[in-house]
């Protein structure tokens, strides 16, 4: 095996360059990254101040992997039919598989363009060090980015408003009563939640909302979804809908090509699913390492997610369906699990929310039932007293 | 040098899962495996700080509540991403239904 070249070194790239090592490659390694940092982990940014990154691997173990990490380093092109990219400066790099790990950008809707957004470190630098007491933060977007934000520039002393075009928060991902729960919490920190209201336009001082209510804001930051990096994928004639497609293996439709993490679109449970998890981001770059040499297996692991807001954290492992009932189980202090079955009663989804990890448990447990396809008694999920262990060894599939 | 702490009665903890116990300003995890051995490690994760208490164990693997880093309890090594830092492990001895751990 010749060359591998991973473009991206976010956690999926970084992740995919040592996976490569761990599972035998010899050849060479070059992971190029258009941030000067040190690949650093996203999520903290939003959760933590002040910003300190948290890296992903001391510099010193890729020059002991034999990684080529090459920071602060674009690539403009990718030329299939001689393999290789050319990198903004002008140099050109051979591959003999290449793995594009490019992630998502902040998005922003027209009228929105004078907002701020949260991604990178830069960004959340720029945002975060700039927080303090009085100061009035305007925050577009009631989805985990947002309200990540709104949460840390509370505990900051900030004076925060959300604007949620949907008419509750978290409406993409979560169910609507974990939402509300979130919902009180926030309005009791001082968060002024608007919710069902679009914006019109962003200004210097603040926003002017669709139904012509202006708020005024010493900064604004929109957090109103991500859209996957395709550009280069696209230029070079790979299929792009909604992200790069790719199979199984995370393969594209050219063999030398993959794609993993934020910026691919790839099968799961009989449809396409591009998600935004750092945790897939992290399967995805390992997967697509074993792919890339050679192994045939499926990527198939449930995703997951969680988001900390004040000291409650929210997982959801599967992906919840709005047509689908639920089965509660609460699990005291406030902490509560909603589990959903497809009509064969298979679980598909565990979404929680608790004070710190008391939920975290049984949302890992409910993944490992979803993973063996089984299909759970509800009046066990709902009973908090059955520890939920029992119910994956012992429930015939 | 040795410093044997009574951590917890041999009931306390089921098998194949773990407790907290907290001694002179440490957070320690007492495990008890599914052959019912008991181990003893940090009971801090060495990702970010979680309690490896309000996580699961499947077999001889703890796996942190937060991020799912991984560790095997009986050698504290770390498997895999995100955690890279093995956790630190401790001696222990059961004796008259009681565990000790030596955390000296």
């Amino acid at each position: 095996m010749g060359d591998i070249l991973i473009i991206g070194a976010g956690e999926c790239g970084v992740r995919a360059a040592f996976a490569l090592r761990e599972a035998g490659h010899e050849g060479g390694i070059a992971l190029i990254g258009a941030e000067p940092h040190l690949p650093y982990e996203r999520p903290p940014l939003s959760k933590t101040a002040p910003t300190a990154p948290k890296i992903i691997a001391e510099e010193a173990r890729y020059a002991e992997a034999e990684i080529a990490l090459m920071r602060g380093s674009r690539v403009e092109s990718i030329n299939r039919a001689e393999r290789r990219v050319r990198l903004s400066d002008g140099s050109a790099l051979p591959y003999e598989k290449l793995l594009i790990a490019t992630g998502a950008r902040a998005r922003r809707f027209p009228g929105m363009e004078a907002a701020l957004t949260l991604r990178s470190l830069d960004d959340a630098r720029g945002i975060l060090d700039a927080l303090g007491p009085g100061l009035r933060l305007a925050i577009i977007g009631g989805g985990f980015i947002g309200l990540e934000l709104a949460a840390t520039a509370r505990k900051l002393g900030a004076k925060v408003t959300v604007v949620e075009a949907a008419e509750r928060l978290m409406a993409r991902i979560v169910p609507a009563e974990i939402a509300e729960a979130m919902a009180e919490r926030h309005l009791a920190e001082g968060v002024q939640l608007i919710l069902g209201t679009g914006v019109a336009e962003v200004r210097t001082n603040g926003i002017t909302l669709a139904d012509g209510r202006t708020i005024g804001a010493d900064m604004v930051v929109a957090g109103v979804g991500a859209e996957p990096e395709t550009r280069l994928a696209a230029e070079a004639g790979l299929e792009v809908t909604n992200g790069i497609v790719v199979d199984g293996r995370l393969a594209t439709g050219d063999p030398h090509i993959f794609a993993a993490g934020d910026c691919c679109s790839f099968p799961f449970n009989g449809a396409r699913v591009r998600l935004e998890s750092w945790r897939c981001a992290q399967d995805q770059g390992a997967h697509a390492a074993r792919a890339m040499l050679g192994c045939e297996e499926a990527y198939a692991r449930v995703p997951w997610f969680w988001s900390d807001q004040y000291d409650l954290t929210l997982q959801v492992a599967g992906l919840p369906d709005p047509s689908l009932g639920h089965v509660r189980r609460d699990l005291g202090g406030g902490a509560f699990i909603l589990f959903q079955r497809d009509d064969a009663g298979r679980l598909v989804s565990a979404s929680g929310v608790g004070s710190g990890n008391a939920v975290a448990k049984d949302i890992r447990l409910a993944e490992m039932i979803m993973e063996k396809r089984l299909r759970p008694d509800p009046a066990l999920l709902k009973d908090p007293a059955v520890n939920l262990k029992t119910v994956l060894k012992g429930v015939p599939a | 040098m040795s410093e044997w702490v009574d951590a917890c009665a041999v009931d306390d903890v089921e098998e194949e899962d773990l407790i907290r116990f907290d001694h002179d300003g440490k957070t320690f995890a007492i495990y008890r495996s599914p052959d019912d051995d008991f181990f003893a490690t940090d009971g801090i994760c060495t990702h970010e700080h979680a309690l490896l208490a309000d996580g699961l164990v499947m077999d001889y693997i703890i796996e942190c509540p937060k991020h799912n880093g991984r560790f095997d309890y009986r050698t504290g090594e770390a498997k895999g991403a995100p955690v890279c830092v093995n956790l630190k492990t401790y001696p222990v001895k059961v004796e008259d239904g009681r565990v000790f751990i030596d955390v000296g």
